[in-house]
C-alpha cells in the first residue's frame, strides 16, 4: 500500500493540481473574508475584536494538525524506511509554521483589546510558542544536517518529541486556570458557538486548508525536482 | 457606512492588521516557495540540456523527468 505514495506514480497529479487548488483557494477565501468582515456579527461583549477569531483560531487548528502530521508520517517513515513519507513531512513544514506564527502574532493583537496585554505567560500561549520552538528546530534540522538520512532521523526524532505538546496545548485551557476561554467548537458535543459565527470560521478554516495544501504541493515538487537535479548529476 | 467598516467601533486597528498580517504572510511564503520551486525547474532545464545523446536517453526513460519537463513547457505556455 506505501508503494501507491511513490514519488514518480504521484508526481503526474502533484505537478497540475497547484493551479486548481490556488483557483479554489482565492474563491473560498473570498467568500470567507466576506462572511468574517462584513457579514457575520459583532460579539455582545467583543464587539469587531471577535472578527480577529476568523484567522487566529483557523491558524492554530491547522498548525497543530500539521504538527500533528508530520510526528505521525515521521513515525511511519522511522518504522517502514520509507523516504516518500519524510519528504512529505518536510514539505508540510512550512506551512504548519507560518499558521503557527499567525496564530501566536493575532492572539497578541486580539489580546491587546480583549485582555489589556499583547503577551501573557499563559498555558495555552505559552505551549503554542514551544510549537514554534519546535517547528523552528525541525525546519532548521532540514537545512543544517546535510545527509539525508541524519537529517531525516534528527527531523523525525524532533516531531515525535513535538508531538507531546499538542495535547498539552489542547487541554491547557482545562488543566490550568487561563486567559483563554475553554473550547467553543466541540466534535463530540454541543457547540457553544453561535451558527452566524461558526459559518466564517468554517469557511476560514477550508481556505486556509487550501493555502496549506497549495504550499505542501508546491514545496512537494521543488523537493522531488531538487532530488532529480542531483540525479541527472549521477547520470 | 464606509466609516463604520474601517474604524469598527475603534477595533479597527486590530481588525484590519490581524487580517493584513495574515495575508501578507500567505503571500510572502507563496512567494517564496514559487521562486525555490522555478530556480529548481530553471535548474533541472540547464542540466538536461547540457546532457550528451545517451545520457538523454537514459534520463528520459524515466517517467517523471518527462513528467517534470512537459510541466516546465505548460508553465511556458
Amino acid at each position: 500500500m506505501l508503494n501507491s505514495f511513490e514519488p514518480n506514480k504521484i508526481f503526474a497529479i502533484t505537478s497540475r493540481a497547484p493551479k486548481y487548488v490556488l483557483f479554489l483557494f482565492i474563491v473560498v477565501l473570498s467568500i470567507g473574508l466576506t462572511e468574517a468582515l462584513f457579514l457575520s456579527p459583532e460579539d455582545y461583549k467583543q464587539s469587531h475584536s471577535v472578527r480577529i477569531m476568523y484567522v487566529h483560531v483557523p491558524s492554530a487548528w491547522i498548525s497543530l494538525g500539521i504538527f500533528s502530521l508530520i510526528a505521525f508520517l515521521s513515525l511511519v517513515s522511522f518504522i517502514f524506511k520509507n523516504k516518500n513519507f519524510s519528504l512529505i513531512s518536510k514539505s508540510l513544514a512550512p506551512s504548519g509554521f507560518l499558521f503557527n506564527i499567525i496564530a501566536l502574532v493575532t492572539g497578541a493583537i486580539w489580546g491587546k483589546p480583549t485582555w489589556g496585554t499583547w503577551w501573557a505567560w499563559d498555558a495555552r500561549i505559552t505551549s503554542m510558542l514551544i510549537l514554534a520552538l519546535f517547528y523552528s528546530m525541525y525546519l532548521l534540522s532540514w537545512k543544517i544536517f546535510r545527509n539525508e538520512k541524519q537529517a531525516t532521523k534528527i527531523t523525525s526524532i524532533i516531531a515525535i518529541l513535538g508531538v507531546i505538546n499538542v495535547p498539552i496545548i489542547k487541554f491547557s485551557v482545562d488543566w490550568w486556570s487561563t486567559l483563554h476561554q475553554t473550547s467553543s467548537v466541540k466534535i463530540l458535543s454541543t457547540t457553544s458557538i453561535h451558527i452566524s459565527m461558526l459559518i466564517p470560521l468554517a469557511i476560514m478554516t477550508a481556505a486556509f486548508t487550501l493555502f496549506s495544501i497549495l504550499i505542501f504541493l508546491m514545496k512537494y515538487n521543488t523537493e522531488l525536482i531538487k532530488i532529480k537535479n542531483k540525479g541527472l548529476d549521477r547520470l | 457606512m464606509i466609516n463604520e467598516i474601517i474604524l469598527m467601533n475603534g477595533y479597527g486597528v486590530y481588525v484590519w492588521s490581524a487580517f493584513s498580517f495574515t495575508l501578507l504572510s500567505f503571500g510572502s511564503l507563496f512567494l517564496v516557495i514559487k521562486l525555490q520551486l522555478l530556480k529548481e525547474k530553471r535548474r533541472f532545464v540547464y542540466k538536461f540540456g547540457s546532457l550528451n545523446t545517451e545520457k538523454v536517453r537514459v534520463a528520459k526513460s524515466q517517467k517523471i523527468n518527462k513528467e517534470i519537463l512537459v510541466g516546465i513547457l505548460e508553465s511556458k505556455i
